[in-house]
């Protein structure tokens, strides 16, 4: 058979641009599709390369890369780059995801657009550095004190990594909210390979900036859509940006009426939009008996497990969530009637589980299939719960 | 005259701060917004950013592009600011907390990079927005609510820290010495590297009472007959020297600056037409 390089010289087939690529270096190249120029970081295993393949081709593609004294500062520095009006990205795995926290509470009450990936590896502390785990699933969403809203998403296949990052870039600018892309050491370092889309195949969102006059912005109005315009520093439109509470000028108030009316909006522009947002992959789940739900690396075991048991008659199908954050309840609601059995695996001792339990009627037919020992669970691993269960 | 700096530089009702009365703050803010009124920069491309204190309010009050961020973080948000938008003016304020203590990590790094940010440490050697704790500039010896019995820390030297860093230019002036500040944040604007600019405040609420200093006049009398130019140093006896510290240009050099530098990376590749 010819080689596929002498097919394309020949003209046989469409050139494409196609590439063999881990997921931490689709994500680059996800991001700088949707339009990344600002990357701000500290390396840290497993996400390493993100910080790597970021510093090579930035500054080709006419962005900058800059490497922090520490998590923290990559956090600020990617929230100040975002401010001036780039489309900024750190990337980090569990010790630094803890210390970055605070600055994402930061982003999502000034509503600063940016993308946080987190490459999840096992912990807690130090942990396992170089293997894989899912133990940061309620940090994404809790882990920043005080009630706030956040997107978390989660690929599975090095392509969806790619589409993923872009979603997260979009719905950053979309809500101005800090995206976080929830991965895990199983899909970072997974070389597959990928089709890279054309330009304009994937939707890009650029940033909503104000139409009226600088005298006229209000830096934090409640408009309609309860997303308010965002001005870049250095654009003509001088205003105040502060973590503390702040009314819609953007300047601080100690209103408890204010509170309410920010935090109120700060969550709802996120759960006003959840057609838009929640993102999920089913297969057979509404008709089977038992379903099977997971998220990034793990559905790739249990779509694995699903055909083979089906292949064995068992009625059985999966539900796999991309927007892990906010999480998709009523579509879980619709698709749990009538089951007998649904399983959540998760390389966590029992994190998903809980609100998967907040979307079914009867809680006890849901159970964890669970690992958090750095190893990933396998399909042999799900089969075998299953057929506990079941027999 | 001053009336006309308030209204051409301050957000006029947002005033007025918050701070003390007595406080030495409002000189030091002042002294920022006149050396941007004297060299004449365009409003829209200055940026003010604060962390986290009493230091740290100045910027809800100053007419420019201001943002409040976390403790000790302001410098890492800065250098964010500064490297994505190199046309801007990014001015830094931040207290002694804020950028010796919680903040010291960013504060040498952002030094070390020699990144354009002109930064304003106003220093009252307290913590006073959590009510009076001894901070690292608190000397050794004096009180603070965390150190009834007096502080056995030994107090940084923010000017010699930052120098010692890669700062390329530090300087040090007082609350009291008003027209020095406005000089030196003039030179740190003009500036093209990283400029520290140390004002030494004053706390009458918690730093004077706590250590039976006196109220607001004292303390700037005490600014005044405490600090010595560094220039006349070595012109006076020593006798002269005793229980004084110093105030002035410590350092000033021209190094590579840090934007500059990346951006004859990105020039690398803006002819060659790579990938």
């Amino acid at each position: 058979m010819p080689r596929l390089c002498y097919l394309l010289e020949r003209g046989v087939v469409m050139k494409k641009n196609i590439k063999l690529l881990q997921g931490n270096e689709a994500c680059v190249h996800g991001a700088i599709y949707a339009g990344m120029n600002f990357f701000a970081g500290y390396p840290i295993t497993p996400s390493t390369e993100i910080a790597e393949v970021s510093s090579e081709l930035l500054p080709k593609n006419n962005g900058k890369f800059i490497q922090m004294e520490d998590e923290i500062a990559g956090m600020a520095a990617t929230i100040g780059a975002a401010v001036a009006g780039s489309k900024s990205m750190t990337a980090t795995s569990g010790p630094g995801f803890s210390l970055k926290q605070e600055n994402i509470g930061y982003a999502s009450i000034t509503e600063i657009p940016c993308v946080i990936v987190n490459v999840q590896r096992h912990g807690p502390s130090t942990g396992l550095p170089t293997s894989p785990g899912q133990g940061d699933y309620m940090q994404a969403k809790w882990g920043t004190h005080g009630d706030h809203p956040i997107i978390a998403l989660s690929p599975t296949t090095v392509r969806e990594v790619f589409e993923l990052t872009v979603k997260a870039f979009n719905f950053s600018e979309k809500y101005r909210t800090p995206v976080i892309l929830l991965m895990d050491e199983v899909i970072g370092h997974l070389r597959e390979k990928i089709e890279i889309p054309e330009v304009g195949e994937l939707e890009i969102v650029p940033r909503k900036t104000p139409e009226v006059k600088p005298d006229q912005y209000k830096a934090y109005e409640y408009t309609e859509d309860l997303v308010p315009a965002m001005a870049n520093f250095g654009t003509g439109y001088r205003y105040n940006i502060t973590g503390l509470v702040h009314d819609e000028t953007g300047f601080p108030t100690n209103s408890t009426k204010e509170a309410t009316r920010l935090i109120d909006r700060l969550m709802a522009k996120i759960d006003n939009n959840l057609d838009d947002i929640l993102i999920y992959e089913e297969g057979y789940a509404l008709e089977s008996e038992t379903l099977f739900i997971a998220f990034g690396g793990i559905v790739r075991s249990v779509k694995e497990a699903v055909l083979k048991l089906r292949e064995q008659g068992h009625n059985v199908g999966y539900f796999a969530p991309k927007t892990v954050w906010p999480f998709p309840h009523n579509k879980l609601e619709e698709l749990s009637k009538n089951k007998k059995n649904i399983f959540v695996a998760e390389m966590n001792l029992g994190q998903m589980i809980e609100p998967v339990k907040l979307s079914v009627d009867d809680r006890n037919i849901v159970k964890g299939i669970n690992k958090a020992n750095g190893e990933i669970i396998s399909p042999e691993e799900i089969i075998e719960s299953f057929m506990e269960v079941v027999k | 005259m001053s009336s006309q700096i308030i209204s051409q530089t301050m957000r006029t009702d947002r005033l007025p701060h918050i701070w003390c009365p007595g406080c030495g703050h409002g000189i030091l803010m002042r002294a920022i917004a006149v050396a941007i009124e004297d060299l004449k920069l365009d409003k829209d491309k200055v940026c003010i950013v604060s962390g986290i204190g009493c230091s740290s309010r100045a910027s809800g009050y100053m007419d420019f592009n201001t943002l409040h961020t976390t403790h000790g973080r302001a410098l890492a948000f800065a250098t964010g600011v500064k490297f994505a938008s190199p046309e801007l003016h990014v001015i830094v304020v931040t207290g002694d907390g804020d950028a010796s203590a919680i903040g010291g990590n960013h504060l040498i790094h952002a030094c070390r990079r020699n990144i354009d940010i002109t930064t304003i440490v106003f220093n009252n050697n307290i913590y006073g927005m959590t009510g009076g704790q001894f901070s690292p500039t608190t000397p050794k010896g004096d009180k603070g609510t965390t150190a009834p019995f007096g502080n056995i820390d030994k107090a940084f030297d923010i000017c010699s820290l930052a120098k010692g860093a890669g700062a390329t230019y530090v300087a040090r002036s007082t609350a009291y010495h008003a027209n020095k500040m406005i000089e030196y944040i003039k030179t740190g604007i003009n500036h093209k590297g990283f400029s520290l600019i140390e004002g030494i405040s004053s706390c009458p609420t918690y730093y004077g009472r706590k250590n039976k200093k006196g109220g607001a006049v004292d303390l700037l009398n005490h600014l005044k007959d405490t600090f010595v130019d560094i220039k006349v140093k070595d012109k006076l006896p020593p006798e002269k020297l005793e229980n004084k510290l110093f105030m002035g240009e410590f350092h000033h050099s021209v190094e590579p600056e840090y934007t500059a530098e990346y951006d004859k990376i990105i020039e690398l590749f803006s002819t060659g037409g790579e990938e």
